[in-house]
């Protein structure tokens, strides 16, 4: 099993825009790390912060959460809000003596493909690195 | 925890899973996990036979949970609901499993690493499955009228045909005439009708018909509301500048192409006698008894195909109609002057269906065809005698370098996407890596995008010939059809929902829900939140601010999610 495999990543995704861009980083065999898993929610404003601390506690070494930024079909504030959930769950991370970069945001549009192939192989990297 | 009995198929998808995952070792690692009956690779998931056998699967099992892992849930999650609801199973104890897109396909070159990926996959969608309950869907009653954007030969056709199955229409297009590029078009093929007449033809159709109202000079501004049920606004230039509401059920988006404009320089253009292929249209449609240009007669042509097209800077697609386009455009000067010389200088022709046999008339009728090679194309100069010259190599007779005197070069151009950026970001189109507007599935959903009841349709979907513009513009009628004419739509009931329980109606959640969707209700003698739920959008926002975790999002729960981590946090030995 390689390093970059067995470092564990839970990507929060999107159903109508970062997923769609996750689906065509695959439909165009850009490769990543299969230590990556996504769950696919509405938006990413309705992750729980308690999810991602979940996740950190139960074996994944960094949450990556695909936020719909500016794109949004339901709440303009999307950005800021989910930015605020990223925040909260570091807080919580860091009360528990774990490092806050182990949560990454980023918006991922929906042919965003290249963009997020990049985005999750540099977090697997850094968190492979930190591991080491 | 009651037991429950979940049936999982794992899809083969041909070889597009099964040739990077070892789908039997994932049958094999789930098949004695709790609550699991029935656990199944299949070659495709689906396939109507396959279909069936899931159908008698659930009833002789009486499984009150589906799992299919296979392609993207953008693809088949309406498919296997529709498994679920023909065997009496409610169709939301259905959950869609995505081992292509999110792995197989990510992961060609660690077929390990993506079997193991499947594994805790699948195992997730299990352990959703398990806790999900039955949901019934939402209705909404929703407006029978259409808006089509552009009025093209889609969108006209378009219109024509949802008003003849009972929809209102509302048909704007931006520029002063409707018509679009067909309007502008001579002899067509196959039919041999002349485009312009064709387009009067069709406007007056559109004229007979007094449900569809047609605005020119007209741009979408801004869209609110859901599916079923949209409020658009539309802006109308002119003297007297005007606004719109108009209330419609679905949008179909028909808004067309722009052509590829050569730059100076780029195999020649700029030089007196390089024009394109639009250009080079309009003068032959308008010739009589011989080619002129510039008052010449042009009795040697060349045409350089690909311009602008497959090029790996630029536009990397192929533009699939040019080849067609220009095929027919020979025959064409074939007919008006015999004598002429015809040189056709490619790199592929791509005369797909009927085409190839127009093909075949052109070369029979002396037209001459040489394949030049990707890495030297052909050149163009003006030579000092003033004689217009190709120089190209010719693969099919030994690559050797020919130069071609000639009056006129045709470059082939093709189809660009026309800039929509208003419209593009007032209804959140999807847009491709080409440019132009993205369906869901070229094949299963060809004119449907990912924003509910908004389709698109014609040559803003890609290139396409006006006949397959048509062809997807009536495509486009048939979904609307499906959508409408019932009256009422099922929503999705995944929506908020709270726990009265736990709830302190402290009041958080109705500040941040921007749709007022959360009122007040009495529950054992004190006020609590209540989800008004035809009303929630679904997007969950209001879970994460509730302190007391009373909220949760049906399909999404609390319960749901921390069960789907856990089991993704497992990593199988394979």
């Amino acid at each position: 099993m390689s390093q970059s495999a067995t470092t564990r990543v839970l990507v929060f995704s999107t159903n109508n825009i970062s997923d769609p861009g996750i689906d065509l980083a695959g439909s165009r065999h850009l490769h990543y790390s299969p230590g990556v898993v996504v769950i696919s929610l509405p938006c990413a404003s309705g992750i729980k912060p308690s999810w991602i601390v979940h996740a950190l506690t139960h074996g994944f070494d960094g949450v990556f959460i695909a936020a719909d930024g500016d794109e949004c079909a339901y709440l303009t504030d999307c950005s800021k809000r989910s930015a605020g959930i990223a925040e909260q769950a570091q807080a919580e991370l860091a009360e528990l003596g774990l490092s806050p970069s182990r949560v990454r945001l980023a918006a991922i549009c929906s042919v965003c493909a290249e963009p997020f192939t990049k985005q999750v192989t540099e977090f697997v990297e850094e968190l492979s690195e930190a591991v080491v | 925890m009651s037991e429950r009995r979940i049936g999982v198929f794992i899809c083969h998808c041909g070889g597009n899973i099964s040739d990077y995952v070892d789908v039997a070792a994932v049958r094999d690692a789930i098949k004695d996990e709790p609550d699991v009956v029935v656990a199944e690779t299949t070659i495709f998931a689906c396939a109507d036979a396959t279909q069936t056998d899931m159908v008698q699967a659930i009833r002789d099992h009486n499984l009150d949970g589906l799992v299919v892992a296979s392609c993207s849930p953008k693809l088949h999650t309406f498919t296997f609901r529709g498994v679920s609801r023909r065997a009496g199973m409610n169709p939301y104890l259905y959950t869609q499993v995505n081992i292509r897109e999110q792995n197989s396909w990510a992961h060609t070159d660690d077929h390990e690493g993506a079997t193991r990926k499947a594994i805790q996959l699948v195992r997730a969608g299990i352990a959703k499955t398990r806790l999900s309950t039955p949901l019934t869907p939402l209705e909404v009653e929703t407006t029978p009228k259409t808006l089509v954007i552009g009025g093209g030969i889609a969108g006209l056709r378009a219109a024509v045909g949802l008003a003849d199955i009972g929809l209102g229409v509302f048909l704007i297009e931006k520029e002063a005439e409707i018509g679009g590029w067909v309007k502008k078009f001579g002899t067509m093929y196959p039919s041999g009708r002349q485009g312009g007449k064709l387009i009067d033809e069709l406007i007056e159709e559109v004229r007979r018909r007094p449900e569809i109202a047609v605005f020119t000079n007209a741009e979408l501004i801004s869209k609110s509301g859901s599916f079923g049920n949209y409020k658009v606004e539309i802006k109308i230039s002119g003297e007297k500048s005007m606004g719109l509401a108009l209330d419609v059920g679905s949008i179909v988006v028909a808004t067309g192409f722009d052509t590829y404009q050569p730059e100076v320089g780029e195999y020649g253009y700029g030089i007196d006698g390089v024009v394109t292929l639009p250009k080079f249209k309009q003068m032959v449609d308008s010739a009589k008894g011989e080619l002129v240009y510039h008052g010449r007669p042009v009795k040697n042509i060349a045409y350089i195909y690909c311009v602008g097209s497959r090029q790996p800077e630029g536009n990397a697609y192929c533009s699939r109609y040019c080849c067609a386009a220009t095929v027919h455009a020979s025959l064409e000067v074939a007919d008006v002057d015999p004598s002429i010389h015809q040189y056709h200088l490619y790199r592929d022709i791509r005369t797909y269906g009927k085409f190839e046999l127009m093909y075949t008339q052109s070369r029979e009728r002396g037209s001459v065809y040489m394949k030049y090679p990707e890495e030297t194309p052909p050149s163009v100069s003006r030579r000092s005698s003033g004689q217009l010259t190709v120089t190209t190599h010719d693969l099919l007779t030994g690559g050797e370098e020919l130069e071609i005197p000639v009056d006129l070069v045709v470059l082939v151009t093709g189809m660009v996407p026309r800039k929509n950026e208003t419209l593009t970001s007032a209804l959140k189109l999807p847009v491709g890596s080409d440019g132009f507007y993205n369906e869901i599935h070229p094949k299963l959903r060809p004119v449907e995008t990912v924003v509910d009841g908004v389709m698109i349709a014609g040559a803003c979907q890609g290139p396409k010939s006006s006949y397959e513009s048509v062809a997807s513009g009536l495509a486009a009628v048939t979904q609307s059809a499906t959508m409408l004419k019932k009256g009422v739509a099922e929503l999705d009931p995944m929506v908020a929902q709270v726990t009265p329980e736990s709830c302190t109606m402290c009041g958080l959640c109705e500040e941040t829900c921007p749709y007022d969707a959360v009122s007040r209700t009495e529950f054992e003698d004190r006020e609590v939140a209540q989800i008004n739920a035809a009303v929630c959008k679904g997007c969950g926002g209001c879970a994460p601010i509730c302190p007391e975790d009373a909220i949760d999002l049906r399909g999404y729960t609390d319960a749901q999610i921390r069960a789907m981590i856990e089991n993704l946090a497992e990593v199988p030995v394979v």
